[in-house]
């Protein structure tokens, strides 16, 4: 075991040492960190590594079976397309949290306890926000610091579930947990927050279409992938994930059709093939599994290619992204184009790419369980999927109306970048049996039967006949420049009203306080403290100096003196200590 | 000089012949695809999808309503200006 690493350790170690690399060597230094991963990868058998004692607890740093492997696989993938993709990126902060967030994704999916699983969780939210900062726009600080908040209260959740658990059972193992009880409650929720859940998704659409252009790429591959990996680990089979599933796939179709952002259409497209993993994984059945580890898989590439393509068309067109300004890119970006059509391809489940082998292994689980309705929910998820991704992606920018931009084919280390995945998204929908002999369980599955491909390339074909009428027709939504709220909503605006709330409430309480205390009360507390005892003392004094026939002048300069002293508290004290002190000695003695 | 011949340069989809070509062949595997329906043999789960033309009349409804019911129901609900935020 001394030969190999943890493969978290050589990303988050090698990614600390970037900016201590200068020049043409930092390139090269960078792409190597994911192939030596890689081989060391390759090289780790199956079993628990790196158990380290911590407390009266093992931490496990390396649980390594055919799940976390086939994770750890694509991530190394994926951490290499991206990093060259973003070759020409010279800003230290953004390869250094790159790297640092695909190592802690490592981290996730091969911890073996919830303490190091916590841990690398954290990590990918603190690693991850400085790819949205770094685009350096007051848009993306807003994103980045909504993104933080959001993924600061999962966190917690998940903690409290974690501490709660550890407490019940004892053991701080990771592995099927299940759905029973407060403590997994709150661990579900906690992974559900980074799946971008229904109502808990708006961080995503938020921050990811805000971050920068090679940022995003990273952002698309890990976080919700690792949730994914969480809850195949700890929870599948638990049916309220079938639901989510589905409700995940259905909904985002309908904001993506009138989406301007093509970036944001594309984070409202991720929730939606997530929801096909989420789904499988309720389902929970070896086929189903199966359809949701290699539909994420396949999603990291597909998703990746079109950020991609998209994130070539906003660097040669100065940051140019909404439908609006965009259209008829393919007369200049033709490589480009040919890339984002694999994606979009692939996504749409065409056959011969990605997406057909593996989101119909999920939808046929659903149809051998005889779950009628979430069939017909993916269904027509798998269609909504064709509007968005499959044609408003590669149409809007690509084609459409000419925007009369003509700007240059993306720079080579992109297209190469995007060449690799397109390789990747043609490879696996063609020769699926790669892909099915990693997955965690055998399969029998047989993708390429005639009614299926005749099925779907039906649906496929008819699905674009819509579009072209109603288009044609002029049916289709108007492009338009415009926000669609969401469930940000309610933090958005709601913590808006919150803020005025409290200003009214609070600082209205204060002013009052401050009108009140400071400029009253103290004042004529202070004013009478001073007065009180020049009055009393006087109208003791001045009867008595009067009695003993003091007058004139000089019972004016006694007035004065008296006052005097009061004023400056050099009164003579010999008299009322005395006084003072016999009065507690008669209170001593009557006790 | 150069940049003029640019913006006059036709491209693949600027010429009516290839667009011809494109809306022919489109159509001619529409019609494919109906026909395919009667000669192969599905294997089927739900009693719906043995209806003729299952999947091309599944399609095109549910394209056709998802557009309607974003741009009719959803838009109108949820679109604000664009500085709605700040």
């Amino acid at each position: 075991m001394t030969d190999v690493l943890p493969p978290a350790a050589i990303f988050i170690i090698g990614g600390l040492m970037v900016p201590l690399i200068k020049g043409k060597w930092k390139s090269a230094y960078m792409l190597l960190i994911p192939v030596v991963g890689f081989i060391n990868l390759i090289n780790i058998p199956e079993g628990t590594h790196w158990v380290v004692g911590f407390m009266e607890y093992d931490l496990i740093f390396g649980k390594v079976d055919r799940l976390s492997l086939l994770f750890g696989y694509i991530f190394h993938l994926i951490s290499f397309i991206a990093i060259l993709y973003a070759i020409h990126v010279k800003d230290d902060v953004q390869n250094v949290a790159g790297l640092i967030y695909a190592g802690s994704a490592l981290g996730v999916v091969f911890a073996g306890d919830l303490f190091s699983f916590f841990v690398f969780w954290e990590m990918l939210t603190v690693a991850s926000i400085f790819l949205i900062w770094a685009r350096r726009t007051k848009a993306a600080q807003g994103a980045g610091y909504r993104y933080l908040l959001v993924h600061a209260a999962g966190g917690l959740c998940l903690l409290a579930g974690i501490v709660l658990y550890v407490n019940q059972t004892g053991s701080i193992e990771f592995g099927y947990i299940g759905l029973n009880g407060l403590a997994t409650l709150l661990i579900f929720l906690g992974f559900g927050v980074n799946c971008a859940w229904p109502l808990l998704h708006p961080w995503l659409t938020d921050a990811y279409p805000e971050a920068t252009i090679t940022g995003t790429i990273f952002l698309s591959a890990f976080t919700t992938k690792c949730a994914v990996y969480a809850l195949a680990r700890a929870f599948p089979g638990t049916e309220a994930l079938i639901w989510i599933g589905a409700i995940m796939t259905a909904f985002p179709i309908f904001y993506a059709v009138i989406e301007n952002n093509l970036r944001r259409v594309l984070s409202y497209s991720l929730i939606n093939q997530v929801g096909f993993m989420v789904c499988g994984i309720g389902i929970g059945t070896q086929m189903a599994i199966n359809g949701a580890v290699s539909h994420a898989v396949n999603d990291i590439l597909f998703k990746a290619l079109l950020f991609m393509s998209m994130g070539a068309v906003m660097y040669r067109t100065g940051g140019k992204i909404n439908c609006t300004a965009l259209g008829g890119l393919y007369r200049t970006m033709p490589l480009t184009c040919i890339c984002c059509i694999i994606g979009a391809a692939s996504i749409s489940a065409v056959p011969l790419f990605s997406g057909f082998v593996s989101k119909s292994m999920v939808m046929s689980a659903a149809a051998d369980g005889h779950m009628q309705i979430i069939w017909f929910i993916l269904l027509f998820a798998s269609v909504g999927v064709l509007e968005h991704a499959g044609i408003k992606i590669p149409f809007f920018a690509f084609f459409g109306h000419d925007s009369g931009l003509r700007p240059k084919e993306a720079p080579l280390h992109m297209l190469l970048a995007m060449g690799i995945a397109a390789f990747f998204c043609i490879f696996n929908g063609s020769f699926p049996n790669y892909l099915y002999s990693l997955l965690p369980y055998p399969v029998e599955y047989v993708p390429y039967t005639v009614p299926h491909v005749v099925g779907q390339t039906q649906l496929i074909f008819f699905a674009a006949l819509a579009f072209i009428l109603l288009t044609l027709s002029g049916m289709s939504p108007p492009e338009m420049r415009a926000v669609n709220v969401d469930a940000d909503w309610f933090y958005r605006k709601g913590c808006g009203l919150f803020y005025r709330v409290m200003d009214i409430s609070m600082n209205g309480l204060t002013r009052v306080a401050d009108r009140v205390i400071v400029g009253e009360l103290t004042g004529s507390i202070c004013r009478i403290s001073q007065r009180w005892p020049e009055v009393l003392c006087l109208g003791v004094m001045i009867p008595l100096w009067s009695i003993t026939g003091v007058k004139g002048k000089k019972l004016d300069g006694k007035i004065e003196r008296t006052r005097a002293a009061l004023q400056t508290h050099t009164s003579p004290i010999g008299i009322s200590a005395a006084i003072a002190t016999i009065f507690l000695v008669l209170i001593y003695l009557l006790m | 000089m150069k940049q003029e011949n640019s913006e006059d340069k036709k491209y693949l989809f600027d010429k009516p012949a290839s667009m011809k070509i494109l809306a022919w062949s489109f159509l001619l595997s529409l019609v494919l695809l109906l026909a395919l329906e009667f000669f192969i043999h599905k294997h089927t789960h739900f009693p719906s999808e043995e209806w003729p033309e299952f999947y091309c009349v599944f399609a095109f409804v549910g394209f056709v309503a998802l557009v309607l019911s974003a741009k009719y129901i959803l838009r109108p609900l949820v679109k604000r200006r664009e500085d709605y935020y700040d």
